[in-house]
């Protein structure tokens, strides 16, 4: 097809139609339960419109679900980049620490975040009533540290030995070389990997705030299918893509910026 | 005694021997090229000197001291430039300024580098990251960082052989200024013999390896400053460089190798059954041991 003027915007609307319609034609005909697109709308219109009216803990606008949500994920996110990037600095240096810890890794790897959930409950039970949000933190750490390390440790080892020899000829000292010549040679690997835990952290919230019914975006939603609300799930599964999206968007553009080597 | 010092140097990776009885003295002040095919172990040499490797026999001595690493006494200006990308073109060879001379106030440090890239003339692009701009700069600014140490002596490994014909004559006139201003001891290591008569006090071949060592060293009696152009007709420049290509294209011509290697044949005999295939259906051996034959092939260069 020949592309023409406002074609970036109004393919996209063409396939956001089809799924209206698909999505209509289902809540018509199949899909009794399924409310309707415009069902879905009216009903959460209150949400939208006043995105940060706050009427009960669990009946509050929508961006300020998603605002307690963010503030959860970035605390867990910060604690897994804290955690994964030395860990894959360490991965990326040391033989042998590779040979101790890489099977373990890679086992724990492809662990689900509902199978973290408990055990983090379990842990922080002393914490009383931080508890949720401790195991709601731990797993989020767990889950979304995996590709910052795996992609830390990949860059460490791509690290040209060119560069190796300069920091050797100039007898650079453990730390100048640290920060000299092995971080500025991985940061582009390492930020690939931080948008990669971004996007799991965000994944991750969702299944953490339903388990612990913290408020937040899927707090809500599992609140709502509880009452067999199921406009606001709609509306839920909407907010948490767009805003998924956003970071990823984000998160790329700082990436490219230190894509420089 | 010489203030460099190759005595019966060897290097192997496993297996052959790269180098052997590798001699060389190098006075103070002196610049000696080292010529030689490539593949033919030139730069395991000067990695050797530098300190990165370690030979497996014999001693290398630089002033009566032992050389057991890589230090910034030694500056090297590698065949690849390796420069570190995120760096500007002054953050680089202060980088390497402030390594040699930590003690040194940060006014006297930045002038220093300022003063070396004035020297390689790259003063305008002094604040541009080493992917803009292009192959001659880039060594340029590999120079003036390994100058900037202030090194006891200078080891090029083919630095210019990356570059096209033009910028290699350039920078060839630029090194030859730059060692006549401070007569630093330098190691050049060169795959052309060209180059190495026109910028040396005194050119050695290094033979065809495995197994490379060093030819007779040529003294280069041609008075300084040379002119590129001139030389092309002096009697005493092409005597020399048909002795070094000689002595190099014979060096290469005597090396016959017999290689053995094993082959695996079609035998008429009907494979035995009773053996039970592998789950992979590859295996690395054959199936029955006297498929295997060996055949000895003379190797000519």
């Amino acid at each position: 097809m020949k592309p023409f003027k406002f074609d970036w915007l109004v393919l996209p609307l063409i396939g956001v139609a089809a799924v209206l319609i698909l999505w209509q034609v289902s809540s018509a005909s199949w899909a009794k339960d399924l409310p309707t697109p415009e069902k879905t709308w009216q009903t959460s219109r209150p949400y939208i419109v006043e995105p940060f009216a706050k009427r009960g803990e669990m009946d509050q606008g929508i961006l300020r679900f998603t605002w307690y949500s963010l503030i959860l994920v970035a605390k867990g996110y910060a604690l897994a980049l804290i955690i994964g990037t030395p860990i894959g600095f360490f991965l990326g240096l040391s033989k042998t620490f590779t040979k101790i810890f890489d099977p373990l890794i890679q086992v724990l790897r492809p662990v689900s975040p509902l199978a973290w959930l408990p055990l983090g409950l379990v842990l922080f039970t002393s914490a009383g009533k931080n508890a949720s949000e401790l195991g709601a933190l731990f797993t989020i750490a767990v889950c979304s540290m995996w590709p910052t390390v795996m992609n830390t440790a990949v860059g460490v080892r791509a690290i040209p030995q060119d560069y190796l020899n300069v920091a050797k000829v100039l007898k650079l000292s453990r730390t100048k070389t640290l920060f000299k010549v092995l971080i500025p040679a991985t940061l582009p690997y390492m930020f690939t990997g931080f948008r990669l835990s971004l996007g799991i952290a965000w994944l991750v919230i969702v299944a953490a705030e339903m388990l612990t019914g913290q408020p937040g975006v899927g707090g809500f939603l599992w609140q709502e299918y509880n009452s067999l609300i199921y406009e606001h799930i709609i509306l839920c599964i909407v907010t948490i893509g767009v805003v998924g999206f956003i970071l990823d968007r984000l998160m790329s553009l700082v990436e490219k910026k230190f894509k420089t080597a | 005694m010489s203030y460099l010092e190759l005595n019966d140097v060897s290097k192997n990776f496993g297996g052959e021997p790269v180098l052997k009885n590798i001699n060389l003295s190098v006075e103070k002040g002196e610049f000696v090229a080292i010529v030689g095919f490539s593949g033919a172990g030139k730069t395991t040499l000067i990695s050797l000197i530098a300190g990165l490797l370690k030979p497996t026999g014999g001693s290398i001595k630089l002033n009566d001291l032992e050389i057991t690493g890589p230090g910034p006494d030694r500056g090297i200006v590698f065949q690849n430039y390796s420069l570190l990308p995120w760096l500007t073109v002054f953050e680089n060879i202060l980088l390497a300024v402030e390594a040699v001379n930590p003690n040194w106030a940060a006014t006297k440090r930045r002038e220093h580098a300022e003063k070396y890239i004035a020297m390689v003339k790259l003063t305008p692009a002094r604040d541009k990251k080493p992917g803009e701009l292009s192959g001659g700069m880039r060594q340029r600014v590999s120079v003036a960082r390994a100058l900037a140490m202030d090194p006891q002596i200078l080891l090029l490994d083919e630095p210019l052989s990356a570059l096209d014909a033009l910028t290699r004559a350039t920078l060839q006139d630029e090194i030859s200024r730059i060692w006549s201003e401070d007569k630093k001891t330098v190691v050049l290591i060169t795959n052309d013999p060209d180059e190495g008569i026109l910028l040396a006090d005194r050119i050695i071949p290094l033979a065809a390896g495995p197994g490379a060592t060093l030819g007779p060293s040529f003294k280069v009696a041609i008075p300084r400053p040379r002119d590129r152009k001139a030389i092309n007709h002096d009697a005493h420049f092409k005597q020399l460089r048909r002795d070094v290509v000689e002595f190099m294209l014979n060096s290469k011509s005597e090396r016959h190798t017999a290689v053995t290697r094993k082959l695996v044949l079609p035998d008429i005999e009907p494979e035995d059954l009773n053996i039970p295939r592998s789950m992979t259906g590859w295996r690395k051996t054959p199936i029955r041991k006297n498929e295997l034959k060996e055949e000895s092939v003379e190797v000519k260069p």
